[in-house]
C-alpha cells in the first residue's frame, strides 16, 4: 500500500469539501474493493476520505410505502432488518448473498453501486426495482445510474447518500455465484408490481442490465414457462475463466426462471 | 463415529481419543509463528520478482532505489554469485531409460542472466521496514529482454517449443521407466478387451494457512547462524542449505522451525529466499526477516500434481486385468525442486498396481521443464495421481464391458492371504484385506439401494451418481537403501531421544515437524503408556536443530511410522537400561524384573519400585552399579524403517448434478480405512476429513491455470483459485480397519496424514462422471466446474438433437 492521508469527515458537507477539487482524493465507504486494490498497489489516493464517520449516510426508513437505505448502510444490517424483511424480503435475501460474513459486516450499498462492478449484486436491485439514487446534489433514476463497467452517472465530486427503494408486490434475486469469489457470475432479479415486471441481469455483461424481452413476455404471462421460448445473445456477455459467454447466456435464462418459479 | 473426548488418567493411552494438547495454544493465539519472532536490530527483505515467464536480463539499475528511504542494502544474482552461494540442490536423481542421468540445471537463489517464470528471483531490497522495502524495489529498473514462454505440460517437448535451460534438450530432464515392456506387451495382444484412457491430472497450488516466513540471523562473535523458517524438516534445511548452498557447518547452523501453519508439502523444500536471508544477514549484520504475501506464495511456493498420461488397461474375457500401460509427461516447471524428481516416478510409477493383482505392468514417465513455479510434492505427491489413473480407468473398464464397478474390483483385488505381495512395480505389500474393507464400505454406503436413490433424484430433475475408489499408498518414507538405490541423496530414517528427568516427567525429542498433525498429543500418549507416567508429563519437542539430535521431517505420512517407531526404540532403551537399574534398587536379577504399567517389580515378591525413583537413582546414583552403568536415563534412537507402510482403503460418495446449471453437489463421503493401529481416533479422523476436502477442492474447485502465450499465472488469488469451503462438502462418514496391523514396525501403525487426499479425486469424479454417463459421457478432467460439466453436457446432447 502506498502512503496516504486519511480523512474522517463527521459531516456530508465537510466529506463533499475534502473531496472537491482534488481529483486523487477517493471516498471510501465499506472499503471491500478499495482496500484489496491499495494492499495491491494498483491505486495510489493521495488522500482517502473515510465516510464511516457520516451519521446520516447510515440507516433504514419506510418512505412512500417503498425503503430508503442510507448508503453507508452495510449489506448485514440490510440482510437482519425486519424492516426489510417485511417490505422487500427479495432484498434483505439479495443483501445475504453478498460475498461472505466479514463482507456483509463492512462492505455498504453506496460503495457497491459507485463501484459498478459488472459481478455486483445491488445494481441487480436497483434496476429491478425501479430505485432512485440520492445524492449530495441530486436524484438519480436507477434505469440511467449505471453508464459501462465500474462507471456511473455520478459527477466528479458527487457523493450518493441513499437509495429509495420502491416496494414491488412481489420480487426474487437469484444468484449464481462464483465458487471463488462468490460474486455473481449470473444474477437475475425479477420483480413484479401491478401488472409490470422488471427482470435484472447482474454479473453476465460489462454492467447491470434489463432483460426487456423476458420482462415483455413476463408481462403477458407470469410464468417460468413464458421465458422458454427467450434466447439471451452471449455476444455481448462476459467470457471468463469461470464461465463461457454461451454459459452465461443460459445461467441468465436458469436463473430467471427460477426466480419467476419461486415468487409463483 | 463420534470423538470421545475423554482425557481422564485411564483414557489417555494408545486408542484413545484425547483430546489435542497443542489447542490451547493454537485456540487462544498463542502459538508462536515464524512471523511472531521479531529480533533485535532486525531488517526486512523484499524479493522483487519476474513478471515475465521468460526473459533475458540485459542490466539491472539499482541506483534509484539505494536512495530511497529506509533502504539498507540491494543484493542481485551477481552479488551472491561473487560470493561463490551455490545453487539450490535437488535431493532426487533419477535415470533415463538409457542410464544416464537425468538433466539438472542449476537454480540460483537469485538469477544471473535469465527469469524462467513469472516469480522468479531478481533481487532483494532489504530496509529498516517491509513496506519501504517494498517501495525501493519499484525503483529498481531491470532492463528485461522478454522471449517466447512454454507453460503447457502436454506440448512441452515437441521441437518447436521454447527451450528453458539450455542442457535439457527439448525441455526434457528424465525419460524413465518402469516395468516389464514386453508383458505387458504380450498381455495386450492376448487381451479379450482393451481400454484406453487419456487424462489429465490438474496443476495445485498448495495454499497453507500460513505464508512462508523466515529470519535469517547471523552472530559475528561466534559466527553462528540461525534461521527461523516456515518448514517442515529443519535438518534438512540445515544439510542443504548449510551444505551445498551457503557452505555453512552444521556446528555453526541452527535452523529453527517453530509452530507452522500448514504445509502439506509446499514447506518441505530449500527455497531461495532461506539462503538469501541467511546469506545476506552476514553481509549485513543484522537479523533480516522476510514474509511471503499471498500473492507471493501463489508466484513461488512449490505446486502440485500437473500430470498428463494416456492410460491402457488389458483385461481378459472375464474381467481380470491383464496389463496396465502408462505413459505419462509430468510438469516439473522451471527448475528442480527439492524432491520433484521423485514423485513422478518412485511415488507415482511404483503405485500403479493399486489394490490390484494386475501381474504386468509398464510405465513411462517423461519429466518436463516448463517456464512455471516448480513442482514438488503436493499431500499425496504422485500417489493421488496414480490413483486417479487407476480409479478412473477401471470404472471406465467397467462401463465399456458391463461388468459392476464393484464386482470388477472384487475380481481383481489382490487377497489377503497373498500378502506380502510383490507387485509388478517394485514394491511389496506387507498387509491389507481389500475384500474385506471393500465389502464394509459397500454396505456402508447401501450400495444395492442406489438405484432407488438415483431414481429419486431424477424426479426432483437431478443427475445422481455414485463413486468407488480403492487407493492403497506408500508411505512411513523409506527404508534409507531402498531410496538410495532408487536416487535419493539422503537417509530417510528418523531420531528422537526420550530425556526422562529426575523427578518423573519426560520430554521426547523427534526429528518430525508437526504443523498441523498433532503430534504433541499423538506421541505423548505412546511415551505415557509405554513408560507408564501421566500423559500431563511428557511433553514433545521439535523444530530445533539445537535441540533435536537429527531428522528428516513431516510429510509422505511418515510421523508416525518412522517417528513413532523411533521414539519406541528410544522408549525401549530407556526401560531396559532402568530395569537394570531396578535390579540393583531391589537387590535382585535383572531377568526376575517385570514392568508395568510404570513399575518395576521382582517376579514372585511384593517388591516394587516406580520408575519415577529408578530415574531418580539414575540422576543422583549414590546406591548405583556406577561400575557397570553410566549414571542419568537419557536415550536415542535412530530408527530406519524396514519397508514402506501402505495405508489403503475404500472410499464411496454420492454427488447429484444439476444439469441445468452443471453444478455438482456431494451428497454423502464414506471411507474406511486400513491405516493399521490407530493412537488417537479423533486426529485420525480430522486427517482423513482434511485430506478428503483436499481431493474434493481437486475434483471440483481448485485449478492452477498459466495462459499459455503469456506464461502469467491467471489463477494468482482466491479470487480465480477457488479453495474449498466448509459448506462445499457434507459431513463424512469415516471408519477405521485395525485388523491388518503393519508387519514391520513397533506400533503396528501405517500413517494417515495423505489418504484422504489419495483417494478424494478420484472418488469424486467417479461419481460425477457415473452421473453424466447417461449423457453417454465417458471421461471429463477435474475440476468439475459448473462451466466445464454444462458443456460436457451440451456437448453430447449435439448427436441427439441431430437426429
Amino acid at each position: 500500500m502506498y502512503a496516504f492521508d486519511i480523512h474522517r469527515p463527521e459531516t456530508l458537507g465537510e466529506a463533499a469539501r475534502l473531496l472537491s477539487g482534488n481529483e486523487d482524493a477517493k471516498l471510501m465507504a465499506g472499503g471491500q474493493t478499495l482496500i484489496p486494490t491499495l494492499k495491491q498497489r494498483l491505486a495510489q489516493p493521495s488522500d482517502l476520505i473515510d465516510l464511516g464517520q457520516v451519521g446520516d449516510l447510515k440507516g433504514i426508513r419506510e418512505e412512500a410505502g417503498g425503503l430508503t437505505i442510507g448508503a453507508m448502510t452495510t449489506h448485514a444490517t440490510v440482510q437482519f432488518a425486519p424492516l426489510v424483511k417485511r417490505v422487500i424480503p427479495s432484498l434483505a435475501d439479495l443483501a445475504g448473498h453478498i460475498g461472505d460474513a466479514q463482507v456483509r459486516n463492512r462492505g455498504t450499498l453506496g460503495g457497491s453501486i459507485v463501484n459498478n462492478d459488472p459481478a455486483a449484486d445491488y445494481p441487480g436491485a436497483v434496476l429491478a426495482l425501479g430505485a432512485t439514487v440520492r445524492t449530495n446534489k441530486r436524484q438519480i433514476a436507477g434505469d440511467s445510474f449505471f453508464t459501462g463497467m465500474f462507471e456511473t452517472a455520478l459527477d466528479p465530486g458527487e457523493i450518493v447518500t441513499a437509495v429509495h427503494f420502491p416496494r414491488p408486490d412481489s420480487g426474487r434475486y437469484m444468484k449464481f455465484r462464483n465458487p471463488a469469489s462468490r460474486y455473481a457470475i449470473v444474477g437475475v432479479y425479477v420483480a413484479k408490481t401491478g401488472g409490470a415486471v422488471r427482470v435484472a441481469v447482474t454479473g453476465a455483461a460489462a454492467c447491470a442490465f434489463r432483460w426487456t424481452a423476458a420482462e415483455q413476455a413476463l408481462t403477458r404471462s407470469f410464468t417460468a414457462d413464458a421465458l422458454e421460448s427467450l434466447t439471451v445473445d452471449p455476444s455481448d456477455l462476459n467470457s471468463d475463466l469461470h464461465a463461457s459467454a454461451e454459459y452465461r447466456a443460459h445461467l441468465v435464462k436458469v436463473m430467471a426462471k427460477r426466480a419467476v418459479a419461486g415468487m409463483m | 463415529m463420534t470423538a470421545p473426548l475423554d482425557t481422564a488418567p485411564s483414557g489417555t493411552g494408545i486408542g484413545k481419543a484425547v483430546r489435542r494438547r497443542e489447542d490451547q495454544r493454537f485456540l487462544t493465539g498463542r502459538g508462536t509463528y515464524t512471523e511472531d519472532i521479531n529480533r533485535p536490530g532486525q531488517l526486512h527483505a523484499y524479493i522483487l520478482r519476474s513478471p515475465h515467464a521468460h526473459a533475458r536480463i540485459n542490466g539491472i539499475d539499482t541506483s534509484a532505489a539505494r536512495e530511497a528511504p529506509g533502504v539498507v542494502a540491494i543484493f542481485t544474482g551477481a552479488d551472491m554469485a561473487a560470493d561463490k552461494v551455490g545453487s539450490l540442490p535437488c535431493g532426487w536423481q533419477i535415470h533415463n531409460k538409457d542410464g544416464t542421468p537425468m538433466a539438472e540445471p542449476p537454480h540460483p537463489p537469485l538469477v544471473t542472466d535469465t527469469v524462467r517464470h513469472v516469480g522468479d528471483q531478481v533481487a532483494v531490497v532489504i530496509a529498516e521496514t517491509k513496506n519501504q522495502a517494498k517501495d525501493a524495489a519499484e525503483l529498481i529498473q531491470v532492463d528485461y529482454e522478454p522471449l517466447p514462454a512454454v507453460v503447457s505440460t502436454a506440448d512441452a517437448d515437441a521441437p518447436d517449443q521454447p527451450q528453458v535451460h539450455p542442457n535439457a534438450p527439448n525441455n526434457v530432464c528424465y525419460d524413465w521407466h518402469l516395468g516389464d515392456k514386453a508383458a505387458v506387451d504380450a498381455a495386450f495382444a492376448r487381451a479379450a478387451h482393451v481400454t484406453t484412457l487419456d487424462l489429465v491430472n490438474n496443476r495445485l497450488v498448495p495454499n497453507a494457512m500460513e505464508p512462508r516466513a523466515y529470519i535469517g540471523e547471523y552472530e559475528p562473535s561466534t559466527g553462528d547462524y540461525t534461521l527461523y523458517t516456515t518448514s517442515q524438516n529443519p535438518h534438512v534445511i540445515r544439510l542443504l542449505m548449510g551444505a551445498f548452498v551457503l557452505s555453512i557447518p552444521e556446528h555453526k547452523l541452527r535452523v529453527v522451525a517453530p509452530d507452522v501453519g500448514g504445509g502439506f508439502g509446499s514447506k518441505i523444500y530449500h527455497y531461495a529466499e532461506e539462503a538469501i536471508v541467511t546469506w545476506a544477514s552476514r553481509k549485513l549484520g543484522r537479523p533480516i526477516k522476510r514474509v511471503a504475501e499471498r500473492s507471493e506464495s501463489f508466484l513461488s511456493d512449490a505446486h502440485g500434481r500437473d500430470h498428463v498420461t494416456r492410460a491402457e488397461l488389458a483385461l481378459d474375457k472375464d474381467g481380470r486385468f491383464l496389463g496396465l500401460r502408462v505413459a505419462t509427461k509430468a510438469n516439473m516447471g522451471a527448475y528442480l525442486s527439492t524432491f520433484a524428481p521423485a514423485i513422478p516416478t518412485y511415488l507415482y510409477g511404483t503405485l500403479l498396481a493399486g489394490q490390484y493383482a494386475t501381474p504386468a505392468i509398464y510405465v513411462e514417465v517423461k519429466a518436463l521443464f516448463t517456464h512455471t513455479v516448480p513442482v514438488d510434492a503436493y499431500r499425496g505427491a504422485g500417489r493421488p495421481e496414480a490413483c486417479y489413473l487407476l480409479e478412473r480407468i477401471v470404472d471406465v473398464a467397467a462401463r465399456e464391458t458391463g461388468i459392476d464397478r464393484a464386482e470388477l474390483r472384487r475380481r481383481n483385488l489382490i487377497r489377503p492371504e497373498q500378502m506380502p505381495y510383490a507387485t509388478p512395480v517394485a514394491l511389496t505389500y506387507d498387509s491389507g484385506n481389500f475384500p474385506r474393507i471393500l465389502e464394509r464400505a459397500l454396505e456402508l454406503a447401501d450400495y444395492k439401494g442406489f438405484a432407488a436413490r438415483k431414481a429419486e433424484s431424477a424426479r426432483r430433475g437431478k443427475l445422481r451418481g455414485l463413486g468407488l475408489c480403492s487407493y492403497i499408498e506408500a508411505c512411513g518414507i523409506a527404508p534409507s537403501n531402498v531410496a538410495g538405490a532408487l536416487g535419493a541423496r539422503a537417509g530417510l530414517y528418523e531420531s528422537a531421544e526420550v530425556r526422562f528427568h529426575p523427578t518423573g516427567s519426560v520430554t521426547v525429542f523427534t526429528g518430525t515437524h508437526s504443523h498441523g498433525q498433532s503430534h504433541e498429543t499423538t506421541f505423548a500418549q505412546i511415551v505415557a503408556e509405554k513408560l507408564g507416567v501421566p500423559i500431563e508429563n511428557v511433553d514433545i519437542v521439535h523444530g530445533d536443530t539445537a535441540k533435536v539430535p537429527m531428522g528428516m521431517g513431516t510429510y509422505g505420512s511418515r510421523s508416525l511410522p518412522v517417528g513413532g517407531s523411533a521414539i519406541v526404540k528410544a522408549v525401549d532403551k530407556v526401560v531396559a537400561k532402568a530395569r537394570k537399574i531396578a535390579a540393583h534398587m531391589m537387590e535382585a536379577a535383572e531377568a526376575d524384573i517385570e514392568f508395568k504399567d510404570g513399575r518395576f517389580s521382582v517376579a514372585g515378591t511384593d517388591k516394587s519400585v516406580g520408575i519415577a525413583d529408578v530415574a531418580l537413582t539414575a540422576y543422583v546414583p549414590h546406591n548405583y552399579p556406577l561400575e557397570e552403568l553410566e549414571p542419568g536415563l537419557d536415550e536415542k534412537a535412530f530408527y530406519d524403517p524396514k519397508n514402506f507402510t501402505f495405508p489403503n482403503g475404500t472410499q464411496i460418495s454420492e454427488v447429484e448434478i444439476d444439469p441445468e446449471t452443471g453444478v455438482v453437489e456431494i451428497a454423502s463421503f464414506i471411507a474406511v480405512d486400513d491405516f493399521g493401529r490407530i493412537v488417537n481416533p479423533m486426529v485420525v479422523e480430522g486427517q482423513v476429513h482434511g485430506g478428503v476436502v483436499q481431493g474434493i477442492g481437486q475434483a471440483l474447485y481448485e485449478n492452477c491455470v498459466y495462459d499459455p502465450e503469456s506464461g502469467q499465472l491467471v489463477t494468482g488469488s482466491f479470487m480465480d483459485y477457488c479453495m474449498p469451503r466448509a459448506d462445499d462438502v457434507p459431513s463424512f462418514t469415516v471408519q477405521t480397519d485395525e485388523t491388518s496391523p503393519c508387519t514391520h514396525n513397533p506400533l503396528g501403525v501405517k500413517g494417515c496424514g495423505e489418504a484422504g487426499a489419495i483417494g478424494g479425486s478420484a472418488c469424486i469424479m467417479n461419481a460425477v462422471v457415473d452421473a453424466l454417463s447417461e449423457h453417454g459421457i465417458r471421461h471429463i478432467d477435474m475440476p468439475a466446474t459448473p462451466n466445464r460439466v454444462w458443456q460436457a453436457i451440451q456437448a453430447a446432447r449435439v448427436p441427439v438433437a441431430a437426429e
